[in-house]
């Protein structure tokens, strides 16, 4: 499959390009905004109390934790 | 009417087409829908490793699994790290020194990488014997290799500053797909878990998801103000999230085919050039050209913690698979592993 080389495109050829892609995006069949909060805020809830960055990680859980020693942070 | 002006005054209708639909489904907004909920508790992270060894800066990095990461410099290295033991596990030479990016594949197989050479070389970490040599040097792109992506270990998608994205076949090394339709350079790309599709950003400051196996551009989201240095998918794989030049990043749903929300703060005035969601997507970690590492709630678009400690722009960052920390890289040419 040849390169598309976009800077050999003439500004006709970009303007014939736009409007294909558009035609495609016009088309898409688009859900209700709340159902899509819904399900984001449902996903992020059901997983946020187990978020390690949330919660926090007690310290002999933490495989990132200094083991002994004097560490200067 | 000329052809030329015949084409502007289609696009410019079927645009119009679109954000008529865009809003015939905005019932409400993702600020109102969460207005009940509190906003997550302040987030502090501390510094758990430094990795050292890098000589100059570090332009990307990328976690294997939930223990290695490779990251890229212009020292001409790319290094394996045991982020929990702090060693090196592989530190493999470059022939271009000037490397942009780096990934690793998720088999853990193979790393590969790419800068100013507009090559993606792929390196086999496996060899027989011992020895990690390049595999495959991926040529065709007319312009930098800004992000590479393994989608397994015979097929990686490339962005590059031509303007385009491509995936390859490794075996042949040839491109089975060409992605087009972006008009400024591509700097950012992202696979979707699932790995049916994947969202590029660009320098004509769109986003735009597209469908891996029929090389379809599926959607296009606009909004940003300047180039998206960093785009990745939200955890579920139904939201896409960018950051921008212009010092903001932006929560794009798909399926409702519009921006939800936009995290800026009137006291960033710098560009964002790297991002990463935390395990379940509460938080949006983003690296900025002033040092820090800003650490956002994702439901309220409130800034909860700072990553600060960096002496230079933090370039890349990173969330470990398992969520239990997250990698930032820097000019200084240090790694920060963080949690």
């Amino acid at each position: 499959m040849p390169v598309i080389n976009v800077e050999d495109l003439t500004d006709l050829d970009k303007a014939k390009m736009e409007v294909t892609q558009l035609k495609i995006e016009v088309t898409l069949e688009r859900a209700k905004v709340s159902k899509c909060c819904e399900e984001i805020s449902e996903y992020i809830q059901s997983g946020a109390d187990e978020d390690p960055l949330v919660k926090g990680i007690p310290e002999e859980k933490n495989p990132f934790k200094e083991k002994g020693g004097c560490v200067i942070c | 009417m000329g052809e030329m002006e015949q084409l502007r005054k289609e696009a410019e209708s079927l645009k119009d087409e679109i954000t008529a639909a865009r809003k015939a489904v905005q019932d409400l907004t993702l600020q109102d829908h969460v207005a009940g909920t509190a906003v997550v508790g302040r987030v502090q992270l501390k510094t758990r490793k430094t990795l050292r060894g890098h000589l100059s800066k570090i332009y990307a990095v990328h976690w294997g699994d939930s223990k290695l990461c490779v990251s890229a410099s212009q020292d001409g290295k790319l290094i394996v790290w045991d982020s929990y033991t702090t060693n090196k596990v592989h530190a493999i030479p470059l022939k271009s020194s000037w490397v942009m990016t780096c990934s690793y594949a998720p088999s853990g197989n193979m790393v590969a990488c790419g800068g100013l050479d507009n090559m993606c070389s792929i390196y086999n970490l496996k060899g027989k014997d011992g020895n990690v040599k390049v595999m495959r040097e991926l040529a065709a792109h007319t312009g930098y290799l800004s992000c590479c992506r393994f989608l397994n270990d015979n097929e990686i998608i490339t962005s590059s500053g031509d303007c385009t994205c491509v995936l390859w076949d490794i075996e042949t090394g040839s491109q089975k797909t060409v992605f087009a339709g972006h008009l400024g350079d591509c700097m950012s790309l992202g696979v979707a878990p699932d790995f049916n599709t994947f969202i590029s950003g660009a320098c004509d400051f769109t986003a735009k998801l597209w469908d891996i196996r029929d090389g379809q551009c599926r959607q296009t989201f606009g909004g940003h103000e300047s180039d998206i240095n960093a785009i990745g998918f939200f955890p579920n794989g139904n939201a896409v999230i960018t950051g921008s030049d212009d010092a903001s990043c932006k929560l794009y749903d798909l399926r409702s085919d519009q921006e939800l929300i936009t995290y800026q703060d009137s006291g960033i005035m710098c560009g964002v050039t790297s991002l990463a969601p935390s395990l379940s997507g509460r938080l949006i970690l983003a690296g900025y050209d002033d040092f820090n590492c800003n650490i956002w709630d994702s439901l309220k678009a409130e800034r909860v913690g700072v990553l600060s400690g960096h002496d230079n722009r933090v370039s890349c960052i990173g969330v470990t698979p398992d969520g239990m920390a997250c990698c930032t890289g820097s000019w200084d040419s240090f790694l920060k592993i963080w949690n």
